[in-house]
């Protein structure tokens, strides 16, 4: 980190020094506006974490919405330049229904898209940063990264029908191989490619063991592409990194929107995925663009614990006065201890609800806090 | 606790059952065969906590990560959806979801039918699977008097061995789904507990298999 990053605390250090790594990288601040049209959204509710939305009619009589996602509102602005690469990051605020399904919440989103002609460097490049995030973190983080393509052709290759396949696609993203395994049995025509998923999804998620398993898979089963690409695209991450990367056929995103490499982001002590992306050529091609896309979104609001733990003290110092100190005195008192660097909550009594590093009276006298 | 496995076990029967399934399969913690009032109950030898909660709470605390395992209900699972992994049905606590009516009843298609469940979402989907129109009445208990008293034409509900619904002299006219016990896990917990967790589900599967 920084000297400037570490003049700052928590949640602003850390993205500080994420913006930072992502501008070394060559990304650019993409700033845009907290409102949209709301039929932007309207026509891709299920490409949104929640459908549902804050709306409003502006004073031309537009239904307008409070930005719900960032992705969308970038690839509606930018302009479609596909022989090109445009690296943008983001530092936004969006508003969304909480996962446990009760109020609006303020979110600080940050992220990065990477749009235009996407090759197989730049798809790495935002896989590296993807890891190189959650390493800023500075605690233990697994980023778990799926091939959709792998996944779809097995799923195609067994032969289930519409409802089958339905069922199998939410039976994998629960790691719900017993049920699975029964619905293959049931409605699938083809074993050998429902041993060939159970296999894949039940292996242990190390890139060796998945790789030495997709290749001695029946090859008229396996997307041999798309498990080339992953396997160079893990190839190319440097060593620091590469340790961090579990394989995963179970993480699943909607196949309308997303294709090829996708990928989710967890760190030790948060419950939850704490970043997820990937390739989304298909959300471009809905939208009318002819660009290549690929990003990931870092989920600061859920990184609150880290930011938590060491704040045993609300302030430095407590400095008390009492009724005969001036004013002059007390300002000087607060100067002096605020230059050595110290935090210096000045009162005539202690406020019974914050926690003091040192209490000290003008004059000297300490306390313990 | 960070490499400790954190379990969350349903109050009552089938967290018992739950309980001897995982001591079998080396998760013992004797705690748990003097209980009194106590909640939490620790092994640090085997590297184990158990809580005990409402067995409807069990998804929620792994969804968010109070508990890296536990064991609900296919019923619950149904019907909250919990974004969590669904590793081993345990087979036990068998039973089934169920459409039951008072004997004799014939649907009439031309009004919506008026359906009284604690299950509305199973519920929900399960009509709109079939394109019938329902009226949903949400209850919290003694679901098999709605009909009898006119509140509902049918119910959704668990049934075991139905002997509620023959004394209310109620039927069931359709299945919905079976359930069963299963073991979930927390998303995030699996990335960093990954080892033991596969094969605390190997030695369940195993133990399963043996008593099939």
């Amino acid at each position: 980190m920084t000297a400037a990053a570490g003049s700052l605390i928590g949640e602003d250090a850390l993205v500080f020094a994420l913006r930072e790594l992502y501008a070394r990288t060559g990304y650019r601040q993409y700033q845009m506006s907290k409102f949209e049209e709301y039929d932007l959204y309207a026509r891709n509710r299920d490409f949104l974490p929640s459908e549902q939305i804050i709306t409003f009619t502006d004073t031309t009589g537009k239904l307008m919405a409070l930005k719900p996602d960032v992705t969308i509102s970038i690839i509606k602005n930018i302009r479609d330049v596909p022989d090109t690469l445009q690296r943008l990051y983001y530092d936004e605020r969006v508003y969304r229904v909480s996962a446990s399904g009760g109020s609006f919440q303020e979110l600080r989103q940050l992220g990065l898209e990477c749009i235009g002609a996407l090759d197989d460097y730049a798809l790495s490049e935002v896989l590296m940063l993807a890891a190189a995030s959650l390493r800023q973190l500075g605690v233990p983080a697994v980023l778990e990264v799926s091939q959709l393509d792998i996944v779809g052709a097995l799923l195609a290759a067994a032969g289930l029908d519409y409802d089958g396949r339905a069922a199998a696609e939410r039976a994998v993203g629960g790691k719900n191989l017993h049920e699975l395994s029964a619905l293959l049995e049931e409605h699938g025509t083809d074993r050998e490619a429902a041993d060939t998923l159970l296999a894949l999804l039940g292996a242990p998620g190390t890139p060796e063991a998945v790789f030495r398993l997709l290749e001695t898979s029946p090859e008229r089963l396996i997307d041999k592409s798309a498990a080339a690409q992953l396997r160079a695209l893990i190839a190319g991450l440097p060593e620091e990194l590469s340790g961090m990367i579990r394989i995963d056929f179970s993480l699943t995103g909607n196949r309308r929107y997303y294709n090829g490499v996708i990928f989710q982001g967890y760190i030790q002590g948060v419950p939850s995925r704490v970043l997820s992306g990937g390739q989304y050529d298909r959300m471009m091609e809905r939208m009318g663009r002819r660009s290549l896309a690929c990003g990931f979104a870092v989920y600061v609001d859920l990184l609150e614990r880290l930011f938590r733990d060491g704040e045993e003290y609300d302030f430095d110092v407590a400095l008390l006065y009492g009724e005969g100190d001036a004013v002059g005195d007390i300002h000087a008192a607060a100067e002096d201890l605020r230059r050595s660097g110290r935090s210096v909550y000045v009162a005539r009594t202690l406020p019974g609800a914050l926690r003091f590093r040192e209490i000290t009276e003008i004059g000297g006298a300490k306390r313990n806090g | 606790m960070d490499k400790e496995l954190n379990i969350a076990l349903p109050k009552g029967r089938l967290g018992e059952q739950a309980y001897a399934l995982l001591r079998d399969a080396g998760l013992e913690c004797p705690a748990l065969n003097d209980p009194g009032r106590r909640l939490i109950f620790t092994n640090r030898e085997k590297g184990v906590n158990y809580f005990w909660v409402k067995p409807s709470d069990v998804a929620i605390y792994v969804e968010r990560g109070a508990a890296d395992l536990g064991i609900a209900g296919k019923d619950i699972l149904n019907e909250y959806a919990p974004n969590v992994y669904e590793l081993q049905d345990l087979g036990i606590g068998r039973c089934r979801m169920a459409v039951a009516a008072p004997e004799g009843f014939r649907d009439d298609r031309r009004v919506p039918l008026k359906v009284a469940t604690k299950f509305v979402r199973c519920a929900r989907r399960h009509y709109a699977a079939k394109g019938r129109d329902i009226d949903i009445i949400h209850l919290n208990g003694s679901v098999e008097i709605a009909p009898i008293l006119g509140l509902s034409d049918v119910i959704v509900d668990i049934v075991e061995t139905g002997t509620t619904l023959r004394e209310n002299r109620l039927a069931v006219i359709e299945e919905v789904f079976p359930i069963s016990a299963r073991l979930i896990a927390n998303k995030a917990s699996y990335q960093f507990k990954e080892e033991r967790i596969v094969r605390l589900t190997a030695a369940l599967a195993a133990r399963k298999g043996e008593n099939a």
